[in-house]
C-alpha cells in the first residue's frame, strides 16, 4: 500500500506541546510521532522518542485515555560549549483516547532504538463479530 | 524584473504586481526571523538530520536524532574536518490488513556534511547510537586544542 521508492527525508523542527497537562517541573515537551494501526485483534501504537531509555518511560492507560510520557535526560556534559544548535532536547508527553475496549492484562511494550512499541489487544466482545446472512 | 535591474531605468517594466508583495512577505519573515533567533535557531540547514554540535578543550561532539535505524543503515565518514552522516530509515511494512489512524513516522533517505570548525583526528573519532541518537566524539588535532600560554614575569 506504501510507495516503495525511497524518498528523502526532510528536517523538521520537534513539535512542542502547548499546554502540557501539568507542568509541575520546568522543561521542554514534545510530542512524539507516531504511527496507530489496527488489526481485528489488536490496536498497534509506534512512537518515535529519541532518547528515551525504556525505565524512563511511562505508559498509562486510564479510562481509556492512554498516556504516554518518556523522559530524556540531557546528553551533553557540563563542560561542552555549544556551537551549533539544531534541535532542542525535552520530554515527550502524549494522550490518546481509545474507542474501544483494551485488554489491559495483556498490554505488550516494547522499547528499541527510541522507537515504542505498544501493543494493545482488544476484549474479546471488541472484536468485530462477523454475521453471516442466511439466504432463504 | 532583469531589464530594469541592469540598466537602471524607470518603471516601465512588466513587473508582476504580486512582485511588491512577495517582496514585503520575504521582509516579514525576515523580521520574524530576527525576533525569533534570540534564544533558538529553527533549522538552518534545511538538511535531514538536524545537528548539535558541541566542544570542550579536546573533542567535538555531534548529536542527532535518528530513531529506529538499524546501525548497518548508517554510513558515517570523516575527512580532515568534514563529516559526513548518511543513511536510510526504513519503516518496515505492518500487517497487511492493518488500518492506519495515523501516520506521523517517515521513512526515507538521507545524508548530510557538515564543517567543523578545525581539523579533527580521523583515526580516532568514535560513533555510538543508542535510544535512537547518534553521538560521536571527533578528537580535535593537537594544534587546534587550545594551549594555555604561560606569561612571564621578568
Amino acid at each position: 500500500m506504501t510507495d516503495k521508492e525511497t524518498k528523502a527525508l526532510q528536517p523538521k523542527a520537534k513539535t512542542e506541546v502547548t499546554q502540557p497537562a501539568e507542568s509541575t517541573r520546568p522543561g521542554l515537551v514534545f510530542t512524539p510521532d507516531v504511527d496507530i494501526f489496527e488489526t481485528d485483534q489488536e490496536i498497534m501504537l509506534l512512537a518515535d522518542m529519541p532518547g528515551v531509555k525504556s525505565q524512563a518511560l511511562n505508559i498509562d492507560l486510564h479510562e481509556n485515555i492512554l498516556t504516554l510520557d518518556g523522559e530524556v535526560e540531557p546528553p551533553e556534559s557540563a563542560d561542552e560549549r555549544d556551537l551549533l544548535r539544531e534541535y532542542r532536547t525535552g520530554k515527550f508527553h502524549r494522550q490518546f483516547t481509545l474507542s474501544q475496549a483494551i485488554d489491559q492484562e495483556k498490554i505488550e511494550a516494547s522499547m528499541k532504538d527510541g522507537v515504542l512499541r505498544l501493543r494493545l489487544p482488544k476484549v474479546k466482545a471488541a472484536r468485530p463479530h462477523k454475521i453471516t446472512v442466511k439466504a432463504k | 524584473m532583469l531589464w530594469r535591474r541592469t540598466t537602471g531605468w524607470p518603471t516601465w517594466d512588466w513587473t508582476n504586481p504580486f512582485d511588491e508583495l512577495d517582496r514585503m512577505r520575504r521582509e516579514m519573515d525576515l523580521l520574524a526571523e530576527g525576533l525569533t533567533r534570540g534564544l533558538f535557531r529553527e533549522p538552518v540547514a534545511g538538511v535531514f538530520p538536524l545537528m548539535n554540535v558541541t566542544e570542550d578543550n579536546d573533542n567535538y561532539y555531534v548529536r542527532a536524532e535518528l530513531p529506529g535505524i538499524n546501525a548497518d543503515d548508517l554510513d558515517i565518514s570523516v575527512t580532515g574536518d568534514t563529516l559526513t552522516v548518511s543513511g536510510e530509515r526504513k519503516i518496515p511494512d505492518e500487517d497487511e490488513k492493518a488500518r492506519y489512524h495515523r501516520r506521523e513516522r517517515e521513512a526515507g533517505k538521507f545524508s548530510r556534511v557538515i564543517a567543523l570548525p578545525s581539523q579533527v583526528d580521523t583515526a580516532k573519532v568514535q560513533a555510538h547510537y543508542a535510544d535512537g541518537i547518534i553521538s560521536l566524539i571527533l578528537p580535535k588535532v593537537e594544534t587546534a586544542k587550545p594551549k594555555l600560554i604561560p606569561v612571564k614575569t621578568s
